[in-house]
């Protein structure tokens, strides 16, 4: 399975503002070589997604701050304007999907916006109501992707996925898990369901999903969203004490962010990586990672050597 | 949940500790000049501990109610719920709580007794000082703005540690009113420390002082106030 490209023509038609504000943008989110952004192809549609996506966990549960709010669809816009599309957001995160939504409407409902969320309820039949005003707090005519979080009841909501997914109110179905937890059970799923997506924790430190998850997520053409890249800031915060290495400017790294993510989405099996942050420096520096290039397998060792023996 | 031995409080923790504080911040704009009121309340308090009036406890226990249903509802329900869910069960928590002043204080008038000369009932009295006067300078000392403190009476932290210092003052606090301020003080505590806040030990550290105050030997008072409540 060849799973790397750069994004289609349609979708760069669809993002022309954001690919034309990407071009003027380089320079300052670091990107030491034009191009297009990295595009990682979803198996089960052959359709192609940026390889850095967007989370929201605590970053924009900001409540009715409204500063905050605004601070929030700056990141957003300086997102979707470096090529981005995927933003992942969960019911469980307070109020990151209505922040999610303000800064959609703020930015005019970006067309190139792949729309990631969760169900993430213990009662099977409350689900559909969940996912409904899930839907009416991002406003979004549906879903691209929903996913059942950390595997919270997720025959009972397996079930309503795919009949929404039959009935075309929903494109892709996954499900998510974080931190190593119930990986025997995820694989069982990935074996059992015909899941389009599959969520797990993945970074340079948190590897556990290289030994089975991912080899069996390419096997069966599920997609990779990898979370907590920087397990949720102590590992960017660690790396960042040290000087970046020589060698990342061979696969164009800017910085310890864009090294990192590399890291992340130049394992075959993974599709994208979703940092979140409140800064619109840190966006700009991760969606650096999106574009440029990839780390091969032996810079992928080394980056692993290095980082482990700071 | 399954594998609950993997989850840590971190992962408990929804919002930054940047949004925490900012949310007193919206708040205390939003209800100035309330915090006068609360204060000016706060000190009604600790004159009424100091009265011998026979209506003090029902008086105080009136004050502390109001409070806590403030809190549940101005702070709890309407602010915090909207970065935490939980809340929402923590405001019902604090509304618990303003019930049981009630009939417990209010309707039962059995937080009346005089304990302030007894070294605990003196204690009690620094707690709620400490509540009213030193808790909302301690986030500014540690580097917080001045617009973010947290006040007697509008802020769950110093109107839980005032209520700790108004148990303590009565002989031996009753349980069905300490579980709630003392559930709070864990809950406040680990959020705190999750946040590695500086004052994280200040609840946490307050409830242990408490109840050791509270089961403290003490001496039979002598001059009983009628209305007093049950006493050993």
């Amino acid at each position: 399975m060849q799973d790397f490209s750069t994004l289609s023509r349609r979708t760069l038609i669809g993002c022309m503002t954001a690919a034309g504000a990407a071009a003027v943008l380089r320079p300052a989110i670091g990107l030491s070589r034009p191009g297009t952004a990295i595009g990682k192809r979803i198996p089960s549609s052959g359709e192609a997604l940026p390889a850095v996506g967007l989370g929201s966990w605590i970053t924009f549960n900001v409540g009715d701050d409204g500063e905050a709010r605004a601070s929030c669809a700056e990141v957003m816009r300086n997102f979707f304007e470096a090529g981005g599309r995927l933003i992942d957001s969960s019911p469980m995160y307070g109020s990151s999907q209505a922040v999610i939504g303000y800064g959609l409407a703020r930015l005019d409902r970006p067309p190139g916006l792949f729309s990631a969320d969760k169900v993430w309820i213990s009662s099977g039949s409350r689900g559909p109501d969940q996912i409904e005003r899930s839907r009416r707090l991002w406003d979004v005519p549906r879903f691209d992707l929903l996913q059942v979080h950390n595997l919270l009841s997720w025959e009972e909501h397996l079930e309503t996925l795919f009949a929404m997914k039959a009935a075309g109110r929903l494109r892709y179905v996954g499900i998510t898990t974080s931190e190593g937890r119930r990986h025997r059970e995820v694989e069982q799923i990935m074996r059992s369901r015909p899941l389009d997506f599959v969520q797990v924790t993945y970074n340079v430190l948190d590897r556990e999903v290289e030994e089975r998850i991912l080899p069996l997520a390419r096997e069966r053409g599920i997609a990779v969203i990898a979370n907590r890249p920087f397990r949720e800031g102590p590992l960017i915060r660690r790396v960042k004490k040290h000087p970046l290495p020589a060698w990342a400017a061979e696969i164009d790294c800017a910085n310890w962010a864009q090294l990192l993510l590399k890291f992340i989405v130049s394992h075959p099996a993974v599709t994208c990586a979703i940092p979140a942050t409140t800064s619109v420096a840190h966006v700009r520096e991760n969606m650096g990672a999106a574009y440029g290039r990839l780390p091969d397998e032996a810079i992928r060792r080394r980056t692993v050597a290095h980082v482990e023996g700071l | 949940m399954s594998e609950w031995w993997t989850y840590t409080l971190s992962d408990f923790l929804l919002f930054s500790p940047h949004t925490y504080y900012r949310l007193f911040e919206l708040y205390n704009a939003a209800i100035w000049p309330g915090q006068m009121l609360a204060m000016a309340l706060g000190l009604a308090v600790v004159v009424l501990l100091g009265a011998r009036r026979p209506w003090r406890g029902r008086a105080v226990s009136a004050i502390l109610a109001a409070c806590w249903l403030w809190v549940a509802w101005g702070f709890l329900f309407t602010r915090y719920a909207t970065i935490n869910w939980t809340a929402v069960y923590m405001a019902a928590a604090f509304a618990v709580e303003a019930l049981l002043l009630v009939l417990v204080g209010v309707v039962g008038d059995r937080l009346g007794g005089r304990r302030q000369e007894h070294w605990t009932g003196r204690a009690g009295l620094g707690f709620v000082l400490f509540a009213l006067l030193i808790q909302p300078l301690v986030g500014p000392l540690a580097g917080r703005a001045w617009s973010q403190v947290e006040l007697f009476g509008v802020a769950p932290d110093p109107t839980v540690v005032a209520t700790l210092g108004v148990l303590l003052t009565v002989e031996r606090a009753r349980w069905e009113l300490l579980a709630i301020p003392l559930a709070w003080c864990a809950v406040s505590g680990a959020t705190l420390w999750t946040m590695e806040a500086p004052d994280a030990w200040i609840m946490p550290a307050a409830a242990a002082l408490a109840l050791v105050l509270n089961r403290a030997p003490r001496s039979r008072c002598a001059n009983r106030m009628p209305g007093s409540g049950t006493w050993e």
